[in-house]
């Protein structure tokens, strides 16, 4: 998995709340068998004008240039800013994957939904998640100053804006040890395997009609 | 000590190991699989060289791609045929146990995995599918996890785990005629909000909800995920036990007696402390109809089209004006005034049994509206379409001028080719109304099998009480 440490980059303001993971990738998109490829479809709906299909070219399709993701410099954006319940719906981890391909490594909201939330750490795509007065100060910012470079440092657990505030996040401990060394989740699980069979064996006593085909 | 919760023994049941934090080793007894979620999780498996840590634990199903019609044809989309070929190569490949799209046992997967008995009461059970929940109705610790963690629950039989915070849904007193389980579930919405479950477990409780049915318990925890809780269970009682007894993986003689008394063990204890309780007065549920593009934004079918310029909180009032624009309606709409399109019953909310046998209870002697383009059933399972069909439903619908389709997903994500046109509105009994969740640009109106009928006689939300003829 790819490492986060710390993240310097212009921030995108996305301001609606209960962005749900169908808006992030269309469920037409989901039919990929790979991982890649998804960054061109993110936020397909709300980018482009013309309907896309999978086999769509999407460098000839009319982009809205009311999409805050279309208007420069966000389109050069490695930062999301978000509002409440973030990611919410579908547990699709296209989303997190088309996020990645645009090219984000941070979201930063006030709140994530859970699924959402697990699979961004699987992936190195840090979710920040600050009070609603400091998202609401970051939007501010961003607004007033678009190009702003907000930086993202997990070593010391904050976001930091050039000449202005500092805000602490919360992550929990494990969760943050595994991003900042990029661990290979598998393998480390699979440093339990004698505890995870002792607990199949005495399952299969306990209750052998939990462990059938 | 205080009592533990349904939740609490659920949990700690399945620890294997705890990190000093907190974090937790969680055993997975069943691992429900589709083709949407895990080709990449199969791959990542391939390239590292594993294989399944238990194969048994692992039932696959393709649904969301599946065609609802003219399946000997095949799927004509090459690109969801590929998904679909790709699954059937991997289960192959890892000998996994596995329905195909013609086999008759082969539908949702969250239809099918209580109906098979592949869940049972006190599992663990997760699938790469955000409605997972629904098989908390049998008193399971059920959930949806991403991609990376199907290949982790492949290749470990576990996941990493911090535990939720408690919440119990209590709804206390007896429903009004009329009244569903969907109805019950889209009041919790409105009530606790989108959000509202968030970092929580949900147990439904309450005289109501032990009132439900237990196919009425899965609508119910099927949409926890809606109020953003990821598990949603209810507690077992006799009905749950009556359920399991039978189905094809379920225990049998001794052995499911056994089974039955530590199932019977499966509610929260009268003492046990929630974190957060919410109680709701079952008498005052009407029945719902969302109008807006999130499960939250749900009124009574009595009510009107909320207006924004009422609401003070500022980034919730441009919540309501985007939606109300994508949905194309006014402020004050009586709801009984709206008139949809198309109507789709189906769906892992909505798609069991009971959910065809009220809608067909409504259409039975009637006829479709004539601006109904397009009323369709799409059963959950090919045994649900065969147990309707030996009831005489497909004929109710059939004579009433809708469509009796195969089992699948269908119209709910539209992954296949049901889906609505840009500007069409759908009164659906599926869990969803996000922004093109149904096909791009289209709108829709969740709610109950009972309504959505109602909907495709009279052309408009209505009552089926006050249907005429």
């Amino acid at each position: 998995m790819q490492a986060f440490t710390v993240h310097k980059g212009v921030a995108a303001p996305l301001d609606r709340a209960n962005v749900d993971t169908d808006a992030i990738i269309p469920k037409q998109y989901l039919k990929s068998i790979k991982r890649t490829g998804f960054g061109p479809n993110a936020f397909d709906d709300w980018r482009y004008l013309d309907p896309g299909e999978p086999d769509t070219d999407n460098r000839v399709r009319r982009r809205n240039p009311d999409f805050v993701l279309n208007q420069p410099p966000f389109d050069q954006a490695t930062i999301l800013l978000a509002r409440k319940n973030f990611g919410c719906g579908s547990s699709r981890e296209h989303a997190v994957w088309a996020l990645d391909d645009f090219g984000f490594r941070a979201v930063i909201a006030p709140s994530f939904a859970d699924i959402f939330f697990n699979n961004s750490f699987k992936n190195g795509l840090l979710p920040v998640v600050l009070e609603e007065e400091e998202v609401d100060d970051l939007f501010q910012r961003v607004s007033a100053e678009p190009g702003l470079e907000i930086e993202v440092d997990l070593q010391s657990q904050k976001v930091r804006v050039p000449d202005g505030p500092e805000y602490r996040f919360e992550v929990d401990s494990d969760r943050r040890r595994r991003l900042l060394e990029g661990l290979d989740d598998i393998a480390l699980t699979l440093q339990h395997a004698d505890t995870i069979r002792a607990y199949e064996a005495r399952r299969r006593r306990e209750a052998p009609w939990l462990l059938q085909g | 000590m205080s009592g533990q919760t349904l939740y609490d023994k659920l949990w700690q049941a399945h620890v294997v190991f705890e990190e000093d934090d907190g974090t937790a080793l969680l055993y997975i007894d069943r691992h429900l699989v589709h083709e949407v979620t895990s080709p990449q999780a199969f791959e990542g498996l391939r390239l590292a060289g594993r294989t399944p840590w238990r194969g048994d634990s692992v039932l696959a199903v393709p649904d969301h791609n599946v065609p609802t019609q003219n399946r000997a044809a095949g799927i004509a989309d090459p690109v969801s045929r590929t998904q679909v070929e790709t699954l059937e190569h991997n289960v192959d490949e890892f000998g996994l146990k596995f329905f195909p799209m013609r086999d008759l046992r082969q539908g949702i997967v969250h239809v099918i995995g209580p109906e098979q008995g592949a869940t049972l009461p006190g599992m663990t059970v997760v699938c790469g599918d955000s409605h997972t929940s629904t098989h908390g109705a049998l008193g399971a610790l059920a959930f949806g996890i991403g991609t990376s963690e199907v290949e982790h629950v492949l290749a470990t039989q576990c996941l990493w785990q911090k535990k939720s915070k408690s919440m119990l849904v209590k709804v206390e007193g007896d429903l009004r005629p009329g009244v569903t389980a969907k109805d019950v579930v889209l009041a919790i919405i409105g009530r606790i909000g989108t959000a509202g479950g968030n970092g929580y477990a949900i147990e439904f409780g309450g005289s109501a909800i032990r009132g439900l049915s237990i196919e009425g318990r899965m609508t119910v925890c099927n949409m926890a995920i809606e109020a953003g809780a990821r598990a949603g269970m209810v507690a077992v009682d006799e009905k749950t036990i009556e359920y399991v007894r039978g189905r094809p993986q379920a225990p049998v003689g001794a052995l499911f007696e056994q089974a039955a008394g530590s199932w019977r063990t499966l509610v929260s204890d009268p003492d046990a402390p929630f974190d957060k309780v919410v109680e709701l007065d079952a008498g005052a549920i009407e029945p719902q109809v969302s109008w807006g593009t999130s499960p939250e934004m749900v009124v009574a079918l009595s009510g009107h089209v909320p207006d924004p310029e009422k609401e003070t909180d500022p980034v919730r009032a441009e919540g309501m004006r985007k939606a109300l624009r994508y949905m194309g309606l006014e402020a004050g709409t009586p709801i009984t005034e709206i008139r949809p399109d198309k109507v789709f019953i189906g769906s892992c909310t909505n798609s069991r049994i009971e959910d065809l046998r009220a809608a067909a209870a409504v259409v039975r002697g009637r006829r479709k509206a004539e601006n109904i383009k397009l009323a369709m059933v799409v059963p959950g399972s090919g045994l649900v379409k065969q147990q309707a069909e030996a009831e005489g439903l497909d004929r109710v619908f059939l004579d009433a001028g809708f469509e009796w389709r195969e089992p699948g997903c269908s119209m709910c994500l539209a992954m296949n080719a049901d889906r609505l046109e840009p500007g069409e509105r759908c009164a659906s009994t599926s869990n969803r109304n996000f922004e093109g969740r149904q096909g791009q640009g289209g709108r829709t109106h969740l709610v109950s099998p009972a309504l959505a009928a109602a909907a495709a006689v009279a052309g408009h939300f209505i009552e089926p009480a006050q249907l005429e003829g």
